[in-house]
């Protein structure tokens, strides 16, 4: 963020409260717009103007600033670098290279410091997919590079260039070295690798598609039960410590999106680190790569100025949607989108705006709305029609957990699946901690016919009896409470033991274990299917007169136990189980006849 | 010359609003001196024009409007720290009450610190042995955690934070490490008895303290943690030591916060609390932590009561969103006579899966803590089940549990005062316990280590 023009220097502070500042003389002063406060040369951003007065959001610690001191406007709005080099990259909520400023500053973070987010030096190898006299438009690849061994970096016409190709280089470039000169209506322009692009403002695609491709994660809770589309929306809503983080660090790890920006929005800071140190060590499973070639982090801890934090959603996704618009499939974690909203309040209160439902401002819902309509599926600008997805996935933070919340309610009022943790299940070690019973997913029609062609034409019959018995658990649990278990008929107290495997065997899944972490829908499939094979012959066996207690204690279950450490090359060992589940309760039936 | 103003023209709770001033910048320190030539210190926290808004750290009692004198000294509020400051007692400002010579600091450092930033943290890894068994097997305690203890009035906090403090060790070293403990209105009994405990056991050579009691001014309680953790600070990263903070009632502190918010009179949020409490309460404990190449480290033990009980009041709630963890304190278990009243269940210590295991602790550990949760757990739902069913609705392998969660509470949790338990006799207990549950239901622990721990205990 280099200092662009300024404005003659009449413009003073005249208040400083916490993170909010107020200027007089600002008559040039835009609304968002970008100004340097004080001696130090702070950064913030005007979010109100009342004639000549601005505030300004400052996303620096302001202590030790007064009235009088000089304000400066760029008279350009809070904008992201992009270009290559992104990639594995780690930064504050306005972009700032955390990595950098540690290499400058030491082990903490200082004041004043402005370094460019996209560095300046390194030379890419650019491949040129054009040539002299192609006609092209925004959004149209131009070349690519190659930004990790992971990632292959597509250089886009930028928005509002259409036009001839009169140059194109070929070779070891800077992000800032011209590769391309394009004929307009307006003039040549010059087209270099670093973009910019003002964060609140959506990146322009050509058209929204409804989703249809599930964004497997490798959670089975999540896959099977309440699967998320890739361009879709999710929330995870919990109190403290009920798993929100350790879901959204496997996802980022193990989903199938090709590039995961990772949001760490006011959260600690030893999660980044752990996101920093595994990362590099944790391999993609298709290429056997790092998964830090494919992440960018966001980090704006708790700790750090709370404007920021309400920029960094901001930045993330503006990152993401710019890799979306190369054809890509991208994941967005943001962690927590609540200590986003309480930024938002905090500036708002000290704006001394009309508060609205436990002093949020009235405005939360929209901007929850605005943040989650980012996602989608889409074809992208451009003449090629290529196809992209941004998935957008929100932890939230709701007090004591109430999902009454307003942040939970706006929330759940903007995206399609809800995760609804539960502390009752985190004491008990049920982790991941997603009550099934109250999640929800709105995205099972869409992907219904994807999962069917790949997977198994019968797989979302098997998923909705499953869902069927563990809904019967619950009814049945009650009368449990009330009278005993002796009260339930054989059939029913199978279902109860279904219903604790299904809990047990599948549903619970371990986020330290080095094969559970991740389970592939294949393996997914097989294990729901032991599962519920056992179920329907067990039935059919008690109809035979087998007692219960015998289906109980059948020897195959301590197999079934284990299936979750089968591993991806080891599938075989599924037929087995099947095989010795049929033929251990078939010697059952015929003793009996 | 630094200028004085005598333009006081408001005060309210501790606030003063000084007028006519010029060249004041948000958050520096301002004196206050009485007509009785006291001087109270306070902190700017807004400034419109020519006027300023001042928190007072010692309040506003005999105040007067046209007689105070107010200086601005142009910088933050700052500790001076030096090594000398161990075995020290202060006030919560940092000034020596003990009675022992000034310090002569090596450097003053502002109290606000600045945010580590996160590509320089180091991944907490190394386990702390408290000698607990709750702690250790349960919900272990690593090297640069901040793990808080949730508490309620009466429960024995202060007992459990000491015994911490005086046992606490990483195994197979032999550091330099210090303890910093920082009191925040508690009673003069309460901050007493550390300070013995602290005499007693000699652990009062390596310790500093900052004492704020319940009479002492509320809003000095602000700066107290923040002085605690800027000596922290210095010690675990410039001194290379080891250090373990104790922060204690966070409950008053934030009720301090909110005492300088209705004088704001900013819009409350839940229960009168500011809205930018999370903010506030995670520059104190993000303070906790290791850094890359720095041999120290910053452990934090903040306790705080619950008012009520209530796990969901804002103070608990934000500090759960916050630290790595939390040992809840349980009144049941208090009443039954066991102490530590640890509860387990709803406990947690998030950094527990990279201190623990072969190399660290012991190889079963693991295991055996998910394995003891689940049998306590289902121990617990049986003897619910009892309570209303009767004892007889009980499956004979329910009574089982029922017996072994019993047991689990009266050896494995409770234990002495004094009482330092190795890891190894930790697990051990955790393992002879669980052959109260027949071996199939074992289900948690690797078949390879129920033969190799499982037998030898039966021995
Ligand atoms: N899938 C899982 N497998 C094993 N353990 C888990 C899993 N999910 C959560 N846990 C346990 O729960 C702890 C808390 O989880 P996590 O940090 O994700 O909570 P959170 O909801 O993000 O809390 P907060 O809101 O305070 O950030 C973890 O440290 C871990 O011990
Ligand atoms: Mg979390």
């Amino acid at each position: 963020m280099e200092r662009v023009t300024t404005s003659p220097t009449k413009a003073r502070i005249i208040k400083v409260s916490g993170p909010l500042v107020v200027a007089e003389g600002m008559e040039k002063a835009r609304m968002y717009d970008m100004v340097r406060v004080g001696r130090m040369g702070l950064i913030g951003e005007i979010i109100e103007i009342k004639e000549d007065k601005a505030s300004i959001q400052v996303y620096e610690e302001t202590s030790g600033l007064g009235p009088g001191e000089p304000v400066e406007t760029t008279m350009a709005p809070l904008s992201v670098e992009l270009g290559p080099g992104l990639m594995s990259g780690i930064y504050d909520g306005i972009q700032r290279p955390l990595d950098i400023i540690r290499d400058k500053t030491g082990s903490y973070i200082t004041r004043g410091i402005t370094l460019p987010a996209v560095n300046r030096r390194k030379k890419w190898d650019f491949v040129p997919l054009v040539k002299k006299g192609d006609k092209v438009r925004a959004g149209d690849i131009l070349g690519t590079v190659q930004e990790t061994p992971l990632v292959i970096h597509k250089v886009l016409v930028p928005t509002g260039i259409e036009g001839e190709i009169r140059v194109i280089k070929k070779g070891k470039f800077t992000v800032t070295q011209t590769i391309a000169k394009v004929k307009t209506v307006s003039g040549l322009k010059e087209i270099r690798m670093l973009q910019k692009w003002p964060v609140r403002m959506e990146r322009m695609v050509q058209k929204k598609l409804p989703p249809e491709t599930p964004l497997v994660t490798g959670q089975r809770v999540i896959d099977t039960f309440f699967p998320v589309a890739k361009g879709g929306t999710a929330c995870i809503p919990g109190p403290f410590g009920s798993g929100k983080t350790v879901i959204l660090h496997c996802i980022a790890a193990w989903a199938d999106a090709q590039i995961i920006v990772y949001i760490g929005c006011g959260e600690r800071g030893n999660e980044m680190t752990d996101v920093l140190l595994e990362f590099p060590k944790l391999k993609d499973p298709k290429t056997g790569r790092p998964l830090i070639e494919r992440t960018i982090m966001i980090a704006n801890t708790s700790n750090m100025p709370v404007a920021a934090r309400e920029a960094s959603i901001y930045t993330g996704i503006t990152i993401a949607e710019y890799y979306r618009d190369m054809g890509y499939n991208v994941a967005v974690m943001a962690d927590s989108t609540s200590r986003w909203a309480e930024a938002l309040r905090e500036i708002s209160g000290r704006l001394e705006e009309m508060p609205g439902e436990e002093g949020y401002p009235a405005y939360l819902g929209t901007r929850i709305a605005e943040f989650y309509e980012r996602a989608g599926r889409v074809i992208c600008q451009g003449t090629k029609n290529r196809e992209g997805t941004l998935t957008v996935m929100g932890a939230v933070s709701p007090p004591g957990g109430d999902l009454s919340d307003p942040v939970v309610q706006a929330t759940l009022r903007t995206v399609k699946v809800f995760w609804a943790l539960e502390d009752r299940l985190a004491y008990m070690r049920h982790f991941p901690a997603i009550n099934w019973l109250n999640s929800y997913s709105l995205y099972l029609d869409n992907i219904e016919g994807y999962l069917g062609k790949e997977i198994a034409s019968d797989w979302m019959k098997l998923r909705n009896i499953a869902m069927a018995i563990l809904q019967e658990e619950d009814s049945l649990q009650e009368i449990v409470r009330l009278v005993g278990r002796e009260a339930l008929s054989s059939r029913e107290q199978l279902v109860l033991e279904t219903s604790k495997s299904i809990r047990e065997d599948y549903l619970m899944q371990d986020a330290f274990h080095e094969i559970d972490v991740y389970a592939p829908l294949a393996k997914q499939y097989r294990m729901l299917r032991v599962i519920l094979e056992l179920h329907r012959s067990s039935k059919h066996a008690l109809e035979k007169e087998v007692p219960l207690e015998k289906l109980l204690t059948l020897k195959v279950k301590e197999r079934i136990d284990r299936m979750k450490y089968i591993e991806k090359k080891n599938m075989k060992e599924f037929d087995s189980i099947e095989k010795e589940l049929k033929r251990e309760i078939e010697s059952l039936v015929e003793r009996k006849e | 010359m630094v200028k004085e103003y005598l333009t006081i023209s408001h005060i309210a709770g501790p606030l003063i609003l000084v007028e006519e001033t010029s060249g004041i910048t948000y958050g520096e320190i301002a004196e206050i001196e009485l007509a009785t030539k006291e001087v109270r210190r306070g902190k700017v926290l807004e400034v419109t024009g020519d006027k300023a808004l001042v928190q007072l750290f010692e309040g506003t009692t005999g105040l007067n409007v046209y007689q105070a004198r107010v200086r601005f000294l142009g910088k933050g509020i700052e500790l001076g720290v030096s090594t000398d400051l161990l075995g020290r007692i202060f006030d919560g400002l940092g000034r020596p009450i003990d009675g022992g010579p000034k310090i002569i600091p090596e450097k003053r450092i502002d109290i606000n610190g600045n945010p580590i930033n996160p590509t320089a943290r180091d991944y907490p890894t190394e386990f702390i042995q408290t000698g607990i068994s709750a702690i250790d097997g349960m919900n272990t305690l690593v090297r640069g955690q901040k793990l808080p203890i949730f508490s309620g009035a009466g429960l024995p906090h202060p007992q459990i934070a000491a015994q911490i403090a005086r046992q606490a060790r990483v195994l197979g070293k032999e550091e330099k490490f210090a303890v910093i403990f920082a009191a925040m209105g508690i009673t003069f009994e309460e901050a007493n008895y550390f300070i013995t405990d602290f005499r007693r056991t000699g652990a009062i050579e390596r310790a500093v303290l900052f004492v704020n009691l319940a009479d002492d001014p509320a809003i000095e309680r602000i700066a107290t943690p923040r002085m605690a953790l800027t000596c922290a600070e210095y010690l675990a990263f410039e001194k290379d030591m080891h250090v373990l903070v104790i922060l204690t009632d966070m409950t008053n502190y934030a009720n301090a916060l909110r005492e300088i918010s209705a004088a704001r009179k900013e819009v409350p949020g839940r229960r009168g609390y500011p809205g930018y409490m999370y903010t506030d309460l995670s520059t104190i404990y993000e303070r906790a932590g290791r850094i890359k190449g720095k041999a120290g480290s910053i452990t934090q033990i903040p306790i705080l009561t619950m008012p009520e009980d209530d796990k969901t009041h804002p103070i608990p709630d934000l500090t759960g969103y916050i630290t790595e963890g939390q040992i809840i304190l349980s009144r049941p278990l208090h009443r039954k006579g066991v102490y530590p009243p640890i509860d387990v269940l709803p406990s947690l210590s998030r950094l527990k899966e990279k201190g623990v295991g072969k190399d660290k602790t012991r190889e079963d550990h693991g295991d055996v803590t998910n394995q003891l949760f689940a049998c306590y757990a289902r121990g617990k739902e049986a003897k619910e089940l009892a309570i209303i069913l009767g004892e007889a609705a009980l499956t004979e392998l329910d009574k089982l549990y029922a017996k072994f969660s019993d047991k689990f509470e009266e050896e494995f949790l409770a234990q002495g005062e004094e009482e330092n338990r190795s890891i190894e006799e930790t697990l051990d207990l955790g393992w002879k316990l669980l052959t109260i549950i027949p071996t199939s239901d074992l289900k948690r622990i690797r078949d390879e280590y129920i033969k190799k721990y499982l037998k030898q205990s039966n021995q």
